[in-house]
């Protein structure tokens, strides 16, 4: 079992990175265990007991590589956004509208985190954009150990925007920072408008919170002020901007907070 | 159910620490947990009893320290106990908060022979 990200061993984690030629490049990564589960006894008995200060943060070891990917990213001056939302609230139809309408004026790479399947990346490969597809196997969340992964095979390139989608699950991937610079829960108006309250914690770690399918608004009970202020509730940092990926309705507010955050190459 | 994750976290961290110390057995292990740390007490003590079996932990004691969280309000600057990330203060009834202690989540100290 690894110890990093729980995954069963015999479910590997595999790596796909879709490129614009249809290069397949996969590989499958087994993850190293840098230290095997001691089963032996063969251990010299200190005669004693000893009590060992460690005063170790539980996910120490997920925060150490996250810092490392952030290094990473602030090196090449990349824009990393960490999608987070439950599965089917619009994340791939969000990035699939941003990439084909942006992607004239900005670079764009894309990492998709689902248990099975390329579908997702499939459709971000259909706009042209580099994209690799991890997939968990069982697991509930993507953690900076596969970023790092990712990142090793699709080397995206400098002054880029990376969008990494996490696995659809509003509990889980709260609690694994990636190395992103800011997180961005969606949800949609056919989801309730209680949704931050039953899920704070991803709220509360989020910078900007993405409200989509508001053309379907007149069609369900969602009280827009509602949410808005459940989610301020819950973080009073937090953006909020409506849009539909249908209508347009919205996503220049998205397209403009984007821009904003992407910091113009330094020139020598 | 991340929780697994983090029992397989805390194993690693307490075997790597007792190696250290040349011991074999983690006698005793004492972890922080607050109550808004995201960690569900039942799921961690369901993943606890699988992922330690043939482990150096896999007959310890595990102390819980389950600190209670407390915020501050930013409006008013009353310092109250909270159990969710939308209380209101108790005092002025505003929702801007700064979480001062229960998001813990570490392995305090490991008695090992």
């Amino acid at each position: 079992m690894c110890a990093t990200c729980g995954c069963d061993s015999g479910s590997k984690t595999t790596y796909k990175l879709l490129d614009k030629d249809d290069h397949d490049h996969p590989h499958t990564h087994v993850h190293p265990h840098t230290q095997d589960h001691a089963h032996d006894q063969d251990y010299s008995h200190p005669a004693q007991k000893t009590i060992i200060d460690v005063e170790q943060d539980v996910l120490s070891q997920n925060n150490l590589l996250a810092q490392r990917n952030r290094g990473y990213f602030e090196g090449r001056n990349i824009l990393a956004l960490n999608l987070v939302s439950s599965p089917g609230s619009g994340k791939t139809s969000l990035l699939e509208r941003t990439l084909n309408d942006l992607k004239s004026e900005l670079e764009f790479a894309v990492i998709e985190g689902d248990q099975q399947t390329t579908n997702d990346a499939d459709r971000i490969q259909a706009t042209g954009t580099k994209v690799t597809q991890i997939n968990t196997g069982k697991g509930c969340h993507l953690d900076a150990h596969m970023i790092l992964h990712a990142l090793q095979g699709m080397k995206p390139k400098e002054n880029s925007v990376l969008f990494i989608e996490n696995v659809g699950n509003l509990v889980c991937p709260a609690m694994f920072d990636l190395g992103e610079k800011e997180r961005i829960v969606i949800i949609s108006v056919t989801e309730g408008d209680d949704k931050p309250l039953k899920y704070p914690d991803m709220f509360h770690s989020s910078t900007l919170c993405i409200i989509n399918k508001i053309d379907l608004l007149p069609y369900v009970p969602f009280d827009m002020e509602k949410v808005k202020s459940n989610a301020k509730k819950v973080n009073h940092h937090l953006e909020i901007i409506e849009v539909s990926c249908i209508s347009g309705e919205g996503l220049p507010l998205w397209y403009n907070w984007l821009k904003s955050k992407v910091l113009q190459p330094e020139t020598v | 159910m991340h929780e697994l994750s983090i029992v397989m976290n805390i194993i690693q961290i307490a075997e790597q620490q007792a190696k250290a110390a040349n011991a074999s057995v983690v006698d005793e292990i004492e972890l922080d947990i607050g109550t808004m740390s995201g960690i569900d007490m039942d799921s961690m003590d369901f993943a606890w009893e699988q992922a330690v079996k043939q482990t150096m932990l896999q007959n310890s004691v595990r102390k819980v320290n389950r600190i209670k969280a407390k915020a501050k309000c930013l409006d008013c600057g009353a310092e109250f106990a909270i159990e969710k990330y939308y209380d209101a203060c108790p005092a002025c009834g505003e929702h801007l908060l700064d979480i001062l202690q229960g998001t813990e989540l570490r392995v305090k100290s490991l008695t090992v022979s």
